[in-house]
């Protein structure tokens, strides 16, 4: 059997920035495998600017944005396959991929995955209704339009108010259609806010909070869609019902972090990031498969996953060169006000960055680290949302060896 | 007059409010809310003269991919969006087309070039 040092699940933003830091660090035997025809991952559709103003100080098409990597993984000669799907990740890691050349299996000293995240389908949200066509996701119909030069509809409505949603909003409108109006079932947006603002406001496309779609209608293409008002606890109030004629019907309803790969191999996920537990060196339960980017935590911005992934690259550098890494015996936990964090485990004796996100929107927050009646840090923020990722970065000096870390918010 | 929008700066998002007619002679503006220089300037640009940088692609011929993504060089004035929306739509490139090649130098007379941000190779 082949055998590779690292063998990058990916070749999407997460992974190029992993293999090319690799490199950097002494790493010479890398192979990354993609499914697609093409390095880039979801870049390549998105073809709108605003990626890499933290990685490069400057603004970027995502084409750009990735080119940047796989110009810098080209020269540096690292190999890639495409058009090769990973069939399975066994836990003494043996990869099995199924490519154009037959069924190929290596035997990796380590795992990085990097498979990115899917979208959450109407299924996944249980609308109920009818079935035509024109209900689709916003990221298929991102690819429609940006890759495969074929428009969606004409007369549509979107639900839920993800980034790509309203990226898509805008991108509708741009093309020529009409995008009538955002649902969102939740009492605030979920997507950031200057998205809000040139997305949707510079088109006069109005936002509706605590909104969602309750009925489809259409026998072979969609007609239209009902929306009803929900109350505090999500549900549709009876009576607020109103009808949209629409021949699309474009969900922005959440991203889940793609994990089969992870679960085949038995890397233990969180049930609140949906991603591997991992700790401070993107090391999963798994010892030698590590998880960075996408499909370890939904990011924002582009930019972090970068850096996520480089931060990934040097510790497996140093697995690869010590044979393993320092055991992370300390739990992170959370409080109510925290959906989760990445890290989920420390040793307390290194620095390393925290990510975290926080349940409902709060003004001038507070977020505390504490290690029993130890206050490891504060960080007093004017406006948490949970649209937005937060990352603290934590010293090794101000954290004890013993003691869980507790992450919460406070106001 | 006193408007209040988001920054789009970047992906901090900060709410900004902008006082215009301020000043001896009306013509200053107060802007708070920002956190940053650009933010300042943004907000002044918002109320006077808006503009936007907007992405989209021209079709390809004879390329590996049926499109190349292109966007402007610098903003242009909002209210020109789908003039420059129309002036980009009557364009057709043949592969190959690299990352950086102007499509449309100057276009409508805004200042702006329209640049290819994909590389399509002949396929």
């Amino acid at each position: 059997m082949r055998q590779t040092d690292v063998v990058i699940i990916g070749g999407g933003p997460a992974g190029l920035a992993a293999a090319a830091r690799l490199w950097e660090k002494g790493v010479r035997d890398i192979l990354i495998l993609e499914r697609e025809h093409f390095l880039g991952g979801i870049l390549r559709q998105c073809i709108h600017d605003g990626f890499g103003l933290t990685r490069f100080g400057e603004t970027l098409s995502g084409p750009e944005y990735a080119a940047r990597f796989i110009d810098q993984v080209t020269e540096m000669g690292i190999p890639y396959i495409t058009d090769t799907t990973v069939i399975d990740i066994s836990e003494d890691r043996k990869v099995t991929a199924s490519s154009r050349g037959g069924i190929l299996e290596i035997q990796a000293g380590a795992v990085v995955l990097t498979m990115g995240c899917r979208e959450r389908t109407r299924g996944a949200i249980s609308i109920p209704g009818q079935r035509p066509a024109g209900v689709l996701t916003a990221g298929v119909a991102q690819s429609y339009i940006n890759l495969q030069n074929k428009m969606v509809g004409r007369e549509a409505v979107i639900l839920g108010s993800g980034d790509i949603g309203m990226i898509m909003a805008r991108r509708m409108t741009l093309e020529g259609a009409h995008v009538q109006a955002v649902f969102e079932v939740q009492p605030y947006a979920s997507g950031l806010p200057r998205n809000i603002e040139q997305c949707l406001n510079d088109y006069n496309i109005p936002l509706y909070l605590s909104h969602t779609v309750t009925d489809i209608k259409g026998e072979e293409r969609l007609e239209a869609v009902v929306v009803s008002q929900v109350d505090e606890w999500m549900q549709p109030i009876p009576g607020t019902e109103r009808e949209y004629a629409c021949d699309t019907l474009i969900l922005s309803v959440g991203l889940i972090p793609e994990n089969e790969l992870s679960l085949a191999a038995g890397v233990r996920l969180d049930e609140r990031s949906k991603g591997a537990v991992v700790d401070e060196h993107h090391q999963t339960s798994v010892p030698g498969i590590f998880a960075a980017g996408n499909v370890l935590q939904v990011h924002d911005l582009v930019d972090f996953v970068s850096m996520e992934a480089e931060s990934l690259a040097d510790s497996v550098a140093r697995y690869l060169a010590d044979k393993g890494l320092l055991e992370c015996g300390l739990e992170v936990k959370t409080d109510g006000n925290v959906t989760y964090t990445i890290p989920q485990k420390i040793s307390g004796t290194e620095d390393f960055k925290l990510s975290l996100r926080v349940r409902k929107p709060v003004r001038n927050a507070c977020i505390r680290l504490s290690q029993g009646k130890n206050i490891v840090l504060e960080k007093k923020m004017l406006k948490v949302i949970p649209a937005e990722m937060i990352q603290i970065p934590v010293k090794a000096e101000k954290l004890r060896r013993e003691k869980d870390l507790e992450v919460s918010v406070i106001w | 007059m006193v408007r209040e929008f988001t920054c789009i700066m970047c992906p901090l998002g900060c709410d900004l409010r902008a006082e215009t007619g301020q000043g001896a002679d009306g013509n200053d503006i107060i802007v708070t809310g920002n956190t940053c220089k650009k933010g300042m300037e943004y907000a002044v640009q918002e109320v006077t003269d808006p503009q936007r940088n907007i992405a989209t692609s021209v079709l390809v011929t004879g390329g590996e991919l049926p499109l190349a993504s292109v966007r402007l060089t610098r903003p242009v004035p909002k209210n020109r969006i789908f003039d420059v929306m129309g002036e980009i739509r009557s364009q057709k490139l043949t592969a190959p087309v690299k990352a950086g090649q102007v499509v449309i130098a100057d276009v409508l007379g805004l200042g702006s070039d329209v640049i290819v941000t994909k590389t399509v190779n002949a396929g």
